[in-house]
């Protein structure tokens, strides 16, 4: 591996010659392009990327990357993807998936990986819809939407999908946006340092579908009081600086720092403190604004590497059986 | 006492499935392969793990049948039957030969026990067998508590090793040395020495009771004229491990094997996993369709890779199967057949996934499909399944199944060095990488992540001739479904070619098995042969594509009659594929075929003519 950041080839070589044919205005279109910004200068070679993906809008992602691919079936990329890692450590391996994809068809996967901490970067696009379907409810829509198969609203309620990677163990969880390309290029590059399942979720709008679901986190005008940028060391804080977290024993409140509070009082972002990320995933209503950054990170050996470790293990004990030896097996007889 | 020469018997252990009646069938049979003899055993599980003690829902069995004549299948009826309470005589003394000899321990048929064996509490089964029969009623619990009387094991680990006892009366009746067992005991209990002691005293006791009591037989059964070699005892789904370890190491790859717990097929599993010190990669997946897909991503990562199940897990690989062959890339999937529909006879036999393995699957997904037919055979049935796998790029069925998984038989072993390499078309270089461009085969070569200049996308979509870019394309989809079929139609040619078993090249019958019914058509068509009925005998490995001179043979003979454990799977694929009528004889029990039942058929088909 070479240094990091020193790019290996450039953006444009990291696409493929392949047109892209998401509908115009589609918020994966961004996320392409932080992609292909950002992987040349992660320090890996070309041949050692992979990405893997499942059946949706966002999964026709693979065929555009100028690397190795595979655009597999609905679901299952976090099952394909942890046996490719498995058969070759080395790869870097990048899951590519959606709501409907990771969360409901696949979310068995999902959850497997995520507890196992495969060293996979998985990327979550979150549309609130299915996209490739033409627009049915997904299991990120929120309750009562109406949609083609749901005329009078739909009755699901919705998951959390931070909330619930780090029920599964989790050892890395992030938010970001398609709108904030800064913001999301960041993330890619946080993530691919960290060894072990990387779960970013990325709110991705589809403006066919559902268009503006995500408005009031990406326009200008709004954005201030409904987000809250997550930086490590760094006191909560949103709406231009007016207003902050503070934590009162387990209880998170918000705080008007222009009226009697200071960044002293403020909750201090610790991606390393379980307990503080999950009260973090819960800022999931309207009454607290939507953390986007690194919710949590946290050491934990991964999966590859302990199979790896068994398996070099297993050969200093044992010595590797010859083939012979294994055939003939512990009892044999000889006929003559 | 007496000594009679045998040249075959058949003898079935019976008892609670808490008993040790595998342990004591595992030991007769290896006692059983030094001794010479060739032999094949089947064990018959209960299908709970732990149904009631002393119901005839929970007994246990093992079957072994052996003799210095060549032996092709478990035994029909047996010669002897062990039972160690009523439940398990119950069971299985209707199909005792008539005449035959029993060994019972007569503590196992008190009220109690016949209670849970269901028979009337005043009812005497064992004064109720007819007089023809050799019945050595004894009190082994009793017996054997004597033996063991100043050993401080309570008495319940004490009756552990009744079945030790009723072992040593066997070996005892059939004239065997205990050297093998004492060496078995001595490993498996080296740490627990009053546990051992206590074996090893039931062992001696048991024989030494069958030297007291005097009036008895003894048998002896030579050693059979095998062909000289090294021999060792094997089980399908051991043989299937050992194939596909084999074949990594011929083809110069990792294995890989993705699996989710399943009976009759975890044994693969645990075989696999117990061989890390060879590189093998074993992953119990959370469900069957990630351990199909993991073995997809294993494959597209450049291993050598395997999923297997059984039918039920099977259904759910579906998809996955559907899209490594769409991908082109290599796997082999097992299937070990157990009685289905659904979650069906989860312990029991069945041969009825062969249309799911040749037509299960959306689309036009023509995949090759072989079975094994022996448990020794699951070997070369592995081997075979992964090179076609590997060298001609697709996925693979193989089919074995709960009979010959479990079953065991003496195998002579190859030498590695006689192993034919397998060579897949993985590429290095190519300046202009077209991931779907053929050889004359028409298979594409395999470019591995990590190989430089040589990225490229693979996927479900439909792909364009040659590039392997999405395409839509009317004319393209038609020309991909054909070279696709095309390219498995061709592995054919690689077959050795096909070789009766047995009897005349042309006539008024032809039996024609798959899997493990070889063995019982075998000793069928044997017996037919030697009553002077014109029967041949045809065996397929090959099930996709078909053997190319499979259509001459066939019409060289007036019928065809094909025996199968379903309701006929083989017979619509022959009559499709050949246009020839067949004659079915289907056997559904979840049991194997006896070859009396075959026997019985040909007759009726040949001498009505
Ligand atoms: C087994 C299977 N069932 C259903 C489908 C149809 N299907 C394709 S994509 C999709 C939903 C995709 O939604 P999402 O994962 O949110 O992706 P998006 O299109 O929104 O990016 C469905 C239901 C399929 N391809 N395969
Ligand atoms: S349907 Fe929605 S998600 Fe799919 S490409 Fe169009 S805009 Fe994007
Ligand atoms: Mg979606």
């Amino acid at each position: 591996m070479t240094e990091p950041n020193s790019a290996l080839f450039t953006a444009k070589e990291a696409a493929s010659d392949q047109e892209v044919r998401w509908c115009p205005g589609c918020g994966d279109y961004s996320i392409l392009k932080q992609m292909q910004s950002v992987i040349p200068g992660l320090g890996i070679k070309r041949e050692d990327i992979v990405f893997i993906s499942g059946i949706g809008c966002s999964s026709r992602f693979p065929y555009y990357m100028n690397t190795y691919g595979m655009h597999s079936i609905h679901g299952r990329a976090p099952a394909v993807a942890s046996g490719l890692k498995m058969a070759n450590p080395n790869l870097s391996v990048w899951v590519i998936t959606g709501d409907g994809d990771g969360l409901s068809i696949g979310g068995n996967h999902l959850i497997h990986l995520l507890r196992r901490n495969v060293d996979l970067n998985v990327l979550l696009f979150n549309n609130e819809i299915y996209g490739l379907t033409k627009g049915q409810y997904s299991p990120t829509s929120e309750m009562g939407k109406r949609t083609k198969s749901s005329p009078m609203g739909s009755l699901d309620h919705p998951f959390n999908p931070l909330a619930l990677a780090l029920g599964a163990d989790a050892t890395f969880v992030a938010r970001t946006i398609d709108r904030d390309p800064v913001h999301l290029r960041g993330v890619l590059e946080t993530s691919n340092l960290h060894k072990g399942t990387s779960f970013i979720e990325i709110y991705q709008n589809c403006n066919v579908f559902n268009d503006g679901a995500f408005l009031s986190y990406s326009d200008k005008k709004q954005k201030g009081q409904h987000i809250i940028l997550l930086e490590e060391g760094q006191p909560l804080v949103f709406d231009a600086g007016k207003k902050g977290i503070r934590l009162n024993g387990l209880k998170p409140e918000i705080v008007d720092l222009e009226e009697g509070f200071s960044a002293n009082d403020l909750w201090i972002h610790d991606s390393r403190d379980a307990t503080k990320a999950y009260i973090l995933s819960r800022f999931f209503d309207d009454n607290f604004p939507r953390p986007f950054g690194v919710f949590y990170q946290e050491d934990r050996p991964c999966y590859e590497e302990q199979l790896i470790a068994q398996i070099n293990h297993a050969k200093e004990i044992q010595g590797e059986t010859d083939l012979d030896d294994l055939l003939r097996g512990k009892r044999s007889w000889t006929v003559d | 006492m007496n000594t009679q020469s045998l040249s075959k018997v058949t003898i079935h252990f019976a008892g609670d499935s808490g008993d040790g009646i595998q342990l004591a069938g595992s030991q007769f049979t290896n006692t059983t392969a030094l001794a010479g003899n060739d032999l094949s055993t089947f064990p018959d599980f209960p299908a709970e793990i732990r149904a009631p003690i002393g119901t005839v829902a929970g007994v246990s069995g093992f079957q072994i049948n052996f003799g210095s004549e060549k032996i092709h299948t478990p035994g029909g009826r047996p010669d002897v039957l062990v039972a160690m309470n009523a439940a398990a005589f119950k069971k299985n003394f209707p199909n005792l030969k008539s005449g035959g000899i029993i060994v019972l321990d007569s503590a196992g048929f008190d009220k109690k026990n016949l209670r849970l064996a269901a028979y009337d509490e005043s009812s005497t089964p064992i004064e109720d067998i007819p007089k023809d029969y050799q019945v050595y009623a004894v009190d082994i619990t009793k017996l054997n508590r004597e033996a063991l009387k100043d050993l401080s094991l309570g008495s319940r680990d004490k009756d552990r090793s009744r079945n030790m006892f009723a072992l040593g009366f066997i070996y005892f009746l059939y004239s065997r040395s205990l050297q093998t067992t004492i060496s078995f005991l001595e490993a498996k209990f080296k740490s627990k020495p009053e546990v051992l002691e206590a074996n090893l005293r039931a062992l001696n006791a048991g024989y030494n009771y069958g030297d007291t009591i005097e009036a008895i037989s003894r048998f002896k059964v030579a050693p059979a004229q095998m062909e000289k070699g090294e021999y060792r005892n094997i089980t399908g789904n051991q043989a299937t491990a050992l194939g596909l370890i084999a074949a990594a190491a011929k083809s110069g790859l990792e294995l890989f094997y993705g699996s989710y717990p399943i009976t009759p097929a975890s044994d693969i599993l645990h075989e696999l996993a117990a061989h890390k010190n060879r590189g093998v990669k074993t992953f119990q997946a959370e469900d069957e369709i990630a351990a199909v897909t993991s073995a997809i991503g294993a494959s597209f990562g450049g291993a050598l890779a395997v999923t297997g199940t059984s039918g039920p897990g099977m259904a759910l690989k579906t998809e996955g199967i559907g899209l490594a062959f769409m991908l082109e890339i290599p796997m082999v999937i097992v299937n070990v057949q157990r009685g289905g529909p659904s979650t069906g006879l989860p312990t029991k036999t069945e041969q009825s996934d062969l249309l799911q393995a040749l037509y299960g699957r959306n689309g036009e997904a023509p995949i090759p499909v072989i079975a094994a037919n022996s448990p020794a055979d699951c070997f070369s049935a592995a081997f075979e399944a992964a090179r076609i796998a590997l060298e001609h790029m697709t996925p693979v069925i193989l089919l074995t199944d709960g009979y010959i998984a479990n079953s065991s038989e003496p195998w002579k072993f190859p030498q590695a060095s006689s192993l034919a390499p397998i060579n897949p078309p993985i590429v290095k270089a190519d300046a202009q990488y077209l991931p779907y461009k053929r050889d004359e085969r028409e298979v594409r070569s395999w470019a591995i992540p990590g190989t430089p200049g040589l990225e490229h996308r693979l996927g479900g979509l439909e792909k364009e001739l040659e590039t392997g870019n999405v395409s839509y394309e009317a004319d393209n989809h038609q020309a991909m479904v054909k070279v696709r079929d095309r390219k498995v139609r061709l592995i054919a040619k690689g077959y050795p070619a096909q070789k009766l078993i047995q009897g005349p090249p042309s006539g008024p019958l032809l039996v024609l098995g798959w899997g493990n019914t070889l063995g019982a058509i075998q000793v069928a068509v044997e017996h037919a042969l030697e009553q002077g009925l014109a029967v041949a005998q045809l065996h397929l490995k090959y099930i996709n594509p078909l053997p190319e001179d499979l259509g001459t043979i066939l019409s060289a003979y007036e019928r065809v009659l094909i025996p199968e454990l379903n309701n006929g799977q083989l017979a619509r694929v022959i009559r499709d594929q050949y246009l020839v009528d067949v004659e079915v004889l289907d056997k559904i029990k979840g049991q194997p075929f006896l070859a009396e039942e075959i026997l019985e058929k040909i007759k009726s088909l040949v001498e009505n003519d």
